[in-house]
């Protein structure tokens, strides 16, 4: 009797050791993730407000089903899609709040900003929103994870089939700063892979409303096909001002980065028709949907791939804290990259040295007005990207964490 | 045929473009320079209100099928009162203080405006369709015009000299003038200048929110429209010399012009060059192109 009491007791005093164990090697006993987006800016809809509650859907469920033994805690802010503000915002956090992960940082300029604060400071980055290539090739670090997709993923769905649907000539109107040259950069090299040729480009200030001007360029170039290397509000008006010009469907336009939200804002008359790459799309099977219509519950509107990257990306990352046990960047940056991602989001998905998670991407067509039966019934995908292919393989890598 | 290496024909149709922004900037620094003129007061919710304009032409036409005809008259209705409410309430208590308290005030309302309209309908916005009667669009041969485009000159020009000759040719416009010049002594003559001083107002916002239905089927319909465009015209204002009629107006379509040049030859340059021309303006001739110094 005496015995069975010393073994529970002793039992009971291990675990507790165990698990005071574990708590003592998180950081102030709790796991803070700090969400650094754009919440009033043009970015707004495709990440902000949309990817905190994805961050805070990731921390209830992960509470709810891994049931862990230290606290999460969220904090968010708005970078105003400014390097400078996202830096000092990033620092902040680190040095005052104890942030362990500074996450989502649509626009890579504030991305790219906040990386190199994290490598000083040893902590990690997960970007959801951003999307230059840049960050894991010529600014890459040890610290940093680009979850959702990149420009060349990009380039590579939608400039490589419509140069492969025999729109051979282009014509590029860029966002001038580091995302729209990026995108630039990686659509031109692939349509010239693929026997196309660049006429022209023009670059547009950023944020712009008025692209007349720069389309009436475009028209005058003669080019099949004007690729637009920008995002948000300046797809959406110069989608817009195609059509007022008459410039559509007489030259045919590619959406090189367009999210699910820009298709909802425009409707499916202006967009019907154009291909655009996704690395998610709510409505492609059960999981995707369930979770999907969770998400639309609170948000009423249907998550971007940003948005539903960012609740797969930190559901992982609290995974491998927890695996762990752990707030150790470098720790948790070492299971990160050896634990496959599966999910509703990636099925056998993987974070690679230099920071890229690769998986599937899917090359999507934006329905006829006609064939969408319910709300938001918006794409029909026309291939899956595999992963091997849909990222830019390591031999090209300009990353120098990559040795070859 | 080139010029500079630019075929006559792109370059044509850039000068038509840049007209037609022009037109933006004419009717937004118009309203502008009449509220500076009167109330002394740098509407800094003019972007907001014009922004007010597209979403109230929005809502009215989805929400209650009002076609864009009335609501082009309608919005810029709807707007000035909210507008005239401002006056009343918040600006009306300002007027002795320096020039800043009203800057701050409408600052801060401009962003409390565009707070509302983008938790309320997010960033992306909405689109209006461009009203049946004006699509399509004509060739013109160096271009193809959009008949939109066209309308947004002529209702802008028709409005600006309209308003023009109300102030500068008819009895009220003259009451206006006396007001601005000596307040004191317009009161005396038993002219009630408070009530003149709201019409002011409540007219500079309706032509923000009139240039906001105009634009609404050009561009998207979103909380920021405003606030992208209110610096540019604010620059505008300064170069025509704030509180100048003609001056804005005039002002407001040539550095359209100068800006869809720029757009043509140097497209980077095209955010900066109006404020370029602001500082060269502002050293050699500080009250502006039109001002009295």
């Amino acid at each position: 009797m005496l015995s069975r009491k010393f073994t529970t007791t002793a039992c009971a005093a291990a675990l507790a050791a165990l698990s005071f164990n574990a708590q003592a090697q998180i950081s102030g006993g709790s796991v803070k993730i700090g969400v650094l987006t754009d919440l009033s800016g043009t970015y707004s809809d495709l990440a902000g407000s949309g990817a905190v509650l994805a961050t805070r859907m990731a921390i209830d469920d992960f509470i709810a089903n891994e049931k862990p033994n230290f606290k999460i805690e969220m904090v968010t802010a708005d970078h105003q899609n400014k390097a400078d503000i996202a830096s000092n915002k990033a620092r902040e956090w680190i040095e005052r709040e104890s942030v362990d992960t500074v996450t989502e940082l649509v626009t890579t300029s504030t991305a790219l900003a906040v990386m190199k604060v994290a490598k000083e400071k040893d902590r990690l980055v997960i970007m959801n929103g951003p999307a230059a290539t840049p960050i894991t090739n010529e600014q890459c670090n040890d610290v940093s994870i680009h979850y959702t997709y990149d420009t060349y993923a990009l380039a590579n769905g939608t400039a490589k089939a419509v140069t492969a649907q025999g729109g051979k000539n282009w014509f590029f109107l860029t966002a001038d700063y580091a995302f729209g040259h990026a995108l630039e950069k990686d659509s031109a090299a692939v349509v010239t892979a693929n026997g196309g040729k660049v006429l022209g480009t023009v670059r547009h200030p950023f944020p712009g409303s008025d692209f007349s001007s720069f389309l009436l360029k475009a028209q005058a170039s003669g080019a099949q096909v004007i690729g637009l290397a920008n995002a948000g509000t300046d797809t959406t008006n110069a989608i817009k001002q195609a059509a007022e010009f008459g410039i559509t469907p007489t030259q045919s336009l590619a959406g090189l980065l367009m999210f699910i939200t820009d298709v909802h804002a425009l409707g499916l008359k202006p967009t019907q028709g154009m291909f655009l790459t996704t690395g998610f799309y709510w409505d492609r099977n059960d999981e995707t949907r369930a979770w999907s219509k969770r998400f639309f519950d609170k948000q009423k509107k249907m998550p971007t791939m940003v948005q539903a990257g960012q609740y797969s990306s930190i559901y992982n990352y609290l995974k491998a804290v927890k695996a762990t046990g752990t707030d150790d960047t470098g720790k948790v940056m070492a299971m990160m990259k050896k634990t496959p991602i599966n999910d509703f989001f990636a099925k056998n998905g993987k974070i690679r040295d230099d920071g890229r998670m690769v998986h599937d991407m899917f090359l999507v067509q934006v329905k006829k007005p006609a064939d969408s039966k319910y709300p938001w019934d918006y794409y029909t995908i026309k291939a899956t990207i595999p992963a091997a292919e849909a990222f830019q393989p390591l031999s090209q890598s300009r990353c120098p964490l990559i040795k070859k | 045929m080139e010029i500079f290496g630019i075929p006559t024909a792109l370059l044509g149709s850039q000068l038509l473009v840049g007209l037609i922004n022009g037109s933006f900037y004419a009717i937004l620094s118009l309203g502008l320079a009449i509220i500076f003129g009167l109330l002394n007061i740098i509407n800094f919710c003019h972007g907001a209100q014009y922004m007010m304009g597209a979403f109230v032409a929005w809502i009215a036409l989805t929400r209650f099928g009002i076609n864009y005809w009335v609501a082009l008259i309608g919005a810029p209705l709807i707007v000035g009162v909210v507008g005239v409410l401002i006056e009343r309430l918040m600006l009306r208590r300002l007027y002795k203080l320096d020039h800043l308290y009203g800057l701050l005030l409408t600052f801060g309302l401009a962003l409390i405006i565009e707070g509302i309209f983008r938790d309320q309908f997010g960033i992306s916005g909405e689109s209006y369709e461009v009203p049946e009667a004006l699509t399509g669009g004509v060739n013109l041969g160096f271009m193809f015009l959009p008949i939109y485009r066209g309308w947004v000159i002529v209702a802008s020009l028709i409005v600006c000299f309209g308003t023009w000759y109300m102030i500068e040719r008819t009895k009220l416009g003259a009451y206006l003038r006396a007001g601005t010049e000596n307040s004191q002594m317009v009161q005396a003559l038993g002219i009630n200048v408070p009530l003149l001083i709201t019409f002011t107002y409540g007219y500079g916002v309706a032509l923000a929110a009139f240039a906001g239905v105009l634009a609404a089927p050009i561009f998207q319909v979103n909380p920021l429209m405003g606030s992208n465009l209110i610096i540019v015209v604010f620059a505008v204002v300064v170069i025509g010399g704030m509180g100048s009629i003609m001056g804005s107006i005039l002002t407001g379509l040539g550095l359209g012009l100068v800006e869809g040049m720029t757009k043509v030859f140097y497209p980077e340059a095209s955010s900066v060059v109006v404020f370029v021309i602001m500082v060269i303006v502002l050293l050699v001739r500080p009250a502006g192109l039109f001002g009295k110094s």
